[in-house]
């Protein structure tokens, strides 16, 4: 056997890490702001929701992805003006969002189920997809795929080199400084959530639209739950979550590849690695950074004296 | 005043024995009824026994297997229901439970092995159907390998996968089955993720043992062949879909009905098969030829017939061990039971 049979297993990761990547940098954003979004797996369900049925509906599937950021949206501002304007415990209120969200896209997806609707197909770039190596791994995958590998720089150079990602970071390192540069802390977050969520429903959609061409009730399935950790792990920083990401598709894709090709290794350790790479990953970045990097305002509500 | 009381009891006895001639019948489904899959094959059902006269129905879908399960066929019990239906492995002793609570409600649970004097259990040998799409794939494989989508190693899918294989072997002895457990019954994205993975080792036919068409799905994004389950997949993939083992449980319900109509119902094991029409193959795709068609409607016949038992020896394990000697069919305890794989699959059991 040559290597080559790795290549589609990286090619898988890329893919089964895509929408992880997309919620997880949505949620670097909203967490750059000083808000700890614990709703990313609802929000992300509510995208997937919404993006699959705009494209039934519409059948298009760029009006479901646009609706699915704009439902995203909305459902990570809902915990931005609980937790900005009425104060409220981040934890709560992010925990409500997505116990609250999931009942939600549940009850309305309901009759959905197993019906078609238009999605994005995997299309290989023209030129790059004839690389060696990576173009097999990352040019032969879909639209929302290709603009995710922008998203690092996007995300990073806004943050580091603009004067909206200067104030942005600002609300999550000290509102109080922020204040007294006379910025509003409520708006910036705010901005945080709009932007953050608008990630996490496309992160969702991407199930929806082009992972697979299907909606089913709770078919994120835990994944943001794991944006949420791979945030720790990847520092707070874009770059560092695609790794994580990708990483942790790595493991999906390599245990189910495993199985085909014959192990008798039992499935059910199989199972167990990505869960056992989060745990394992959660430990040593805790380990050896402690929680360095961690917006020092963050899960920290800003005072009432706006 | 005596004269409206009177007339009040006369109402109620004329109401009550107007509401005693109809059955109440409920059903518990585990997934949502969606348009496919194992739900929406017990809902059709559901709806053949609406079209029957003396009886009303309705059904909670979405049903978590444990607590909830007790709940809800609980509740059901309670408001007067006369037959309940529970429709998935792990509602079995919820039901066993709630039907020592009501004697006078009949229970019928799916694909179980425990009964009591007011509960049923019964399944439908699906095996005899997964045969013949074996057959189908066997013949339809150029490389000789087939994959199978699993959701749980438990003896109702190793059996079915070991049927598959059989059928498979039967026109091609070449050909080998190789099995990814996903261990969930529904969850897309993972099934076409393991799909694609038996794609990649490559697997040019994959069947499946779940309930989404995931697996549909990737394999007609390939170019290559599927096999679906439950009911007919092809919309989801005209493409790519052979057949399917499809469930058509509109005759048992109905004959159940009938007999609990006419009180001569017992809570027995029931086990129907393709010879009662519980059990069947979907249309074949375009792509089948003619002469694999032939074939597969003769083993048809033979099985309906009682001709073909399917687990008839010699059968050797995954070791190359006889497991049933020649001329010996299996029991239906022994096919209850399976947990062994037979030779030419290609998985672990764990």
């Amino acid at each position: 056997m040559s290597w080559e049979w790795f290549l589609p297993i990286v090619a898988a990761a890329v893919q089964a890490g895509t929408p992880i990547f997309y919620a997880t940098v949505g949620e670097i954003l909203m967490e750059r702001a000083g808000i700890l979004n614990l709703g990313v797996e609802g929000a992300m369900l509510l995208g997937a929701l919404a993006g699959f049925w705009t494209s039934m509906v519409t059948g298009n599937p760029w009006v479901g992805l646009a609706a699915a950021a704009a439902v995203g949206s909305l459902a990570c501002l809902l915990h931005g003006v609980v937790t900005t304007v009425a104060l409220a415990n981040q934890v709560v209120s992010g925990l409500a969002l997505t116990i609250l969200a999931t009942g939600l896209a549940n009850f309305l997806g309901t009759p959905l189920i197993g019906l078609p609707a238009p999605g994005f197909d995997q299309r290989p770039l023209p030129g790059l997809s004839a690389l060696p190596i990576l173009g097999p791994v990352l040019f032969h995958q879909d639209v929302l795929v290709y603009a995710s590998y922008l998203l690092p720089v996007l995300v990073s150079v806004g943050l580091r080199r603009t004067r909206f990602g200067l104030r942005l970071r600002a609300a999550g390192e000290s509102p109080t400084a922020c204040r007294a540069a006379g910025l509003s802390v409520l708006r910036l977050r705010l901005l945080a959530c709009l932007f953050g969520g608008a990630l996490i429903g496309i992160g969702g959609a991407y199930l929806s639209l082009a992972f697979t061409h299907l909606w089913t009730n709770g078919m994120t399935a835990g994944r943001g739950w794991i944006a949420v950790a791979l945030v720790i792990f990847a520092f707070w920083r874009p770059g560092r979550a695609m790794v994580g990401a990708y990483l942790f598709g790595g493991v999906m894709a390599f245990q189910l590849r495993l199985q085909a090709a014959g192990t008798t290794v039992p499935s059910s350790l199989l199972l167990m690695l990505p869960y056992l790479l989060t745990v394992a990953v959660l430990a040593a970045s805790s380990r050896f950074r402690g929680v360095a990097g961690a917006p020092a305002a963050l899960g920290t509500n800003p005072e009432p004296s706006e | 005043m005596r004269k409206t009381m009177a007339m009040a009891v006369v109402l109620l006895v004329w109401c009550g024995s107007a509401w005693a001639k109809e059955l109440q019948v409920g059903f518990v489904y585990v997934s949502p009824v969606g348009d496919a899959g194992y739900s929406y094959a017990h809902d059709q059902g559901r709806l053949a026994l609406e079209a029957m006269g003396g009886v009303r129905t309705s059904f909670v879908e979405s049903v978590a297997e444990g607590q909830d399960a007790e709940r809800v066929i609980t509740t059901m019990a309670r408001k007067g229901y006369d037959v309940i239906f529970a429709t998935s492995f792990g509602y079995m002793d919820p039901t066993l439970k709630v039907a020592k609570q009501f004697p006078n409600v009949k229970f019928l649970h799916c694909s179980g092995y425990k009964t009591a004097p007011n509960m049923a259990n019964y399944f439908g040998r699906m095996y005899q159907a997964r045969y013949l799409t074996g057959m189908v794939a066997g013949a339809m494989t150029k490389g000789n390998l087939l994959g199978y989508v699993a959701a749980f190693p438990i003896p109702e899918v190793i059996r079915g996968i070991n049927a598959f294989a059989l059928g498979a072997q039967a026109v091609n002895p070449k050909a080998e089955v190789r099995v990814v457990w996903t261990k969930t019954w529904y969850d897309p994205a993972r099934e076409k993720e393991a799909a694609k993975s038996l794609l990649d080792a490559g697997c040019d036919v994959i069947a499946q043992h779940q309930d989404s068409p995931a697996t549909q799905e990737a394999a007609q994004e390939r170019g290559v062949y599927s096999i679906g389950y439950n009911s007919d997949m092809a919309k989801f993939a005209p493409k790519a879909h052979l057949t399917a083992a499809v469930w058509n449980w509109a005759p048992f319900y109905k004959e159940m009905i009938r007999q609990i109509q006419a009180g001569t119902w017992k809570a027995d094991a029931y086990w129907w098969g393709m010879d009662r029409g519980v059990v069947d193959i979907a249309p074949f795709g375009p792509m089948v030829p003619e002469g694999v068609r032939a074939q597969v409607l003769a083993a048809k016949e033979a099985i309906v017939k009682g001709e073909n038992n399917i687990f008839t020896g010699p059968i050797k394990d995954q070791k190359g061990v006889e497991r049933v000697a020649a001329g010996v069919t299996m029991t239906d305890a022994e096919l209850l039971a399976f947990n062994w794989f037979v030779q030419g699959v290609v998985g672990t059991l764990e």
